[in-house]
């Protein structure tokens, strides 16, 4: 039992935050539950289909994959954005003005759409990215606000008035423009958005995010172009936000600067962190309070947004870490079990001898 | 053939503290070299500038005949060169096993692409990584868990995992800083066989180290550092009988008690 005891010390007994998976944390981590969610989100239709309920089911879906966006953002590489509704606002105007001026079907756009998500990234990350923390969510804010009155003061953006009559969604010569046809073109695009941003995160690219969040010097130490690395943060966060402009600019076919205010970048954000910053599951959770809770508290009239903001400090205070946080754990196969080799060091076959005695 | 580190002339400056001040010295594969000398002489800055979290007022660092004095960390450490840190820097909250994948990031294998459509290749790089992971912690001689977060490991865990990922990079120059500091007995014993283990593969190890038994026994040379500048560089025996490293060491009159003792953690060392 003694010669015993140093191996159970060494597996066993720090395992705070990274337990081996209980049953329940199995259920959490299965891979059905994202098939579940959209499951839930395919038969909402069936249970309500009020033009109300679709329209407020269309807006929440927008609003899971504008938090799946910042996730990338925020949760991953670890960088406080609080102007992300500028992405957004990108997406937006740029689908409008063009669908609007050549005639063209909304779905036409986005290639211009990413472009100008990729630019708008590039513009805003570019010399906001060499700054850290502090310094760079006081900026994003700033650029925030800057795209906001820029679209406020612009012809071309339709001023304070903003753009009318943004066409409804066509695909293959069918009118998806109907409040139920519409609210099913989102789940699909947003489930697969959402399953994106959940596979950047867990690939090469998204761990350096991580490390990036973690300790940047380490990671820079490892070879990780950190500048760059945050940057693809940051694009790949437009192009979420941008496509998220998209559709909400054919739901509600008109938009204006007022749609693009501060407090939605907030939301945005609120969604990222009570959800559980890094885990896409957690997020969505998160999207979904944040964008219906006001709805199920409607009929309380004022007193909503005091009920809504308690319930969010109430949940800050008693689970800072979010409803669903990402949980550092994978199982500890050992080497033997997976056969195919590489190209490894020499002969590091001793796991018998040397260690701590 | 020139040398595979060769650092000339270094200076970096602090405000008007100069606390690298001409430094010279070299590290050839193959060779454990030891940098040793009192608090505050310069040993941590020199490693800094050497990898590119200091920009040096002067002075030159070539590294197989390619100068990189300046250049970005990263850059540096894609042209072969791998380090740890005197008071850990790991990634608390990711897992033993992604800590190692971070000194893999150069490896490449996939790309975005390959990651939103899950293509083989992305499955294929996924489980080299996994599998070069798990290899390189067993070379470290890493026996804790290896899927739960480094946040909860033991310090010595820490130390192999940190060495894991440093090792993982593959690179041409080791440079450790302090890899002992609060390690016990036998974990030290473990670190110099690591290190010889290290060298065999074929790179340069240079290591910052405050315990001399360990600096005695594992160097092939040493280079002693005071106020900036190396004192001497030799191999142990040279440097142990030069008498610059006696004063530098125990004063100049026989004034008792060698100042050694390091900030990175409690001190063990027979000098």
């Amino acid at each position: 039992m003694s010669e015993n005891s140093e191996n159970v010390d060494a597996s066993r007994a720090p395992r705070r935050i990274g337990k081996p998976a209980s049953r329940v944390s199995r259920l959490f981590e299965s891979r059905q539950l994202g098939w579940a969610a959209f499951a839930i989100a395919v038969l909402f239709p069936f249970v309500l289909a009020s033009n109300y309920a679709m329209s407020i089911g269309t807006t929440a879906v927008i609003f899971i994959l504008l938090a799946s966006g910042l996730n990338i953002v925020v949760g991953y590489c670890g960088l406080l954005d609080l102007g992300y509704i500028a992405f957004m606002a990108v997406g937006a105007y740029t689908s409008g003005i063009i669908s609007k001026a050549w005639e063209l079907p909304i779905l036409f756009t986005i290639p211009a759409v990413l472009l100008m998500c990729i630019l708008a990234g590039l513009i805003i990350g570019g010399p906001t990215l060499r700054l850290r923390s502090d310094y760079l969510a006081i900026v994003t804010l700033g650029f925030g606000e800057i795209i906001r009155l820029t679209a406020n003061n612009l012809a071309i953006t339709g001023g304070p008035s903003g753009i009318y009559g943004i066409p409804g969604v066509s695909l293959f010569g069918l009118d998806l423009s109907g409040p139920v046809p519409y609210y099913y073109f989102c789940v699909v695009v947003v489930a697969l958005m959402v399953l994106g941003s959940a596979r950047l995160g867990k690939s090469r690219l998204g761990r350096a995010w991580r490390f990036v969040r973690e300790d940047e010097d380490a990671a820079e130490a490892m070879g990780i172009h950190t500048y760059k690395v945050k940057l693809a943060a940051y694009i790949f966060g437009a192009i979420w936000g941008g496509i998220g402009g998209v559709l909400f600019a054919s739901h509600l076919s008109a938009i204006s600067p007022q749609s693009f205010v501060f407090l939605q970048s907030a939301l945005v954000l609120m969604a990222v962190v009570l959800g559980g910053m890094g885990n896409t599951r957690g997020v969505v959770v998160g999207a979904v309070v944040i964008s219906l809770l006001p709805e199920f508290l409607r009929d309380m009239g004022n007193l909503r947004y005091v009920i809504f903001g308690v319930v969010l400090v109430a949940v800050m205070v008693l689970r800072p870490q979010g409803f669903w946080p990402s949980r550092a754990y994978e199982p500890d196969l050992p080497p033997a079990v997976n056969d195919d080799a590489g190209g490894g060091p020499d002969a590091p076959v001793t796991t018998a001898k040397g260690g701590t005695p | 053939m020139s040398p595979l580190l060769e650092v000339n002339e270094l200076q970096i400056a602090f405000g008007g503290v100069k606390a690298v001040n001409g430094l010279s010295f070299s590290a050839d594969a193959g060779e454990i070299v030891s940098v040793i000398g009192p608090n505050g002489a310069g040993k941590t800055s020199a490693f800094n500038c050497i990898t590119g979290f200091y920009k040096p007022v002067s002075g030159t660092v070539t590294l197989d005949g390619a100068d990189i004095t300046g250049k970005r960390p990263a850059v540096i450490a894609a042209t072969g060169v791998t380090r740890t840190f005197q008071n850990l820097r790991l990634f608390p909250d990711l897992t033993v096993l992604d800590n190692v994948r971070g000194g893999m990031h150069l490896y490449g294998g996939q790309n975005f692409v390959d990651a939103l459509f899950h293509t083989p290749r992305y499955r294929r790089s996924e489980r080299a990584y996994t599998d070069e992971a798990h290899r390189w912690l067993d070379f470290v001689g890493y026996k804790g868990g290896r899927g739960i977060p480094v946040r909860n490991l033991a310090y010595g865990q820490q130390r192999q995992v940190e060495m894991a990922r440093a090792m993982a990079r593959k690179a041409k120059l080791v440079l450790l800083d302090e890899p002992g500091a609060g390690l016990n007995h036998s974990e030290k014993r473990d670190l110099l066989e690591l290190c010889r283990k290290i060298r065999d593969l074929g790179a340069a190890v240079v290591l910052i180290e405050h315990d001399m038994g360990v600096v005695m026994e594992v160097s092939e040379r040493v280079v002693v550092m005071n106020f900036g500048r190396e004192i001497a560089d030799g191999t142990p025996d040279e440097v142990k009988r030069n008498p610059a490293v006696i004063e530098a060491y125990l004063g100049k009159e026989d004034e008792p008690g060698p100042d050694e003792a390091g900030p990175g953690g409690p001190e063990r060392g027979e000098s």
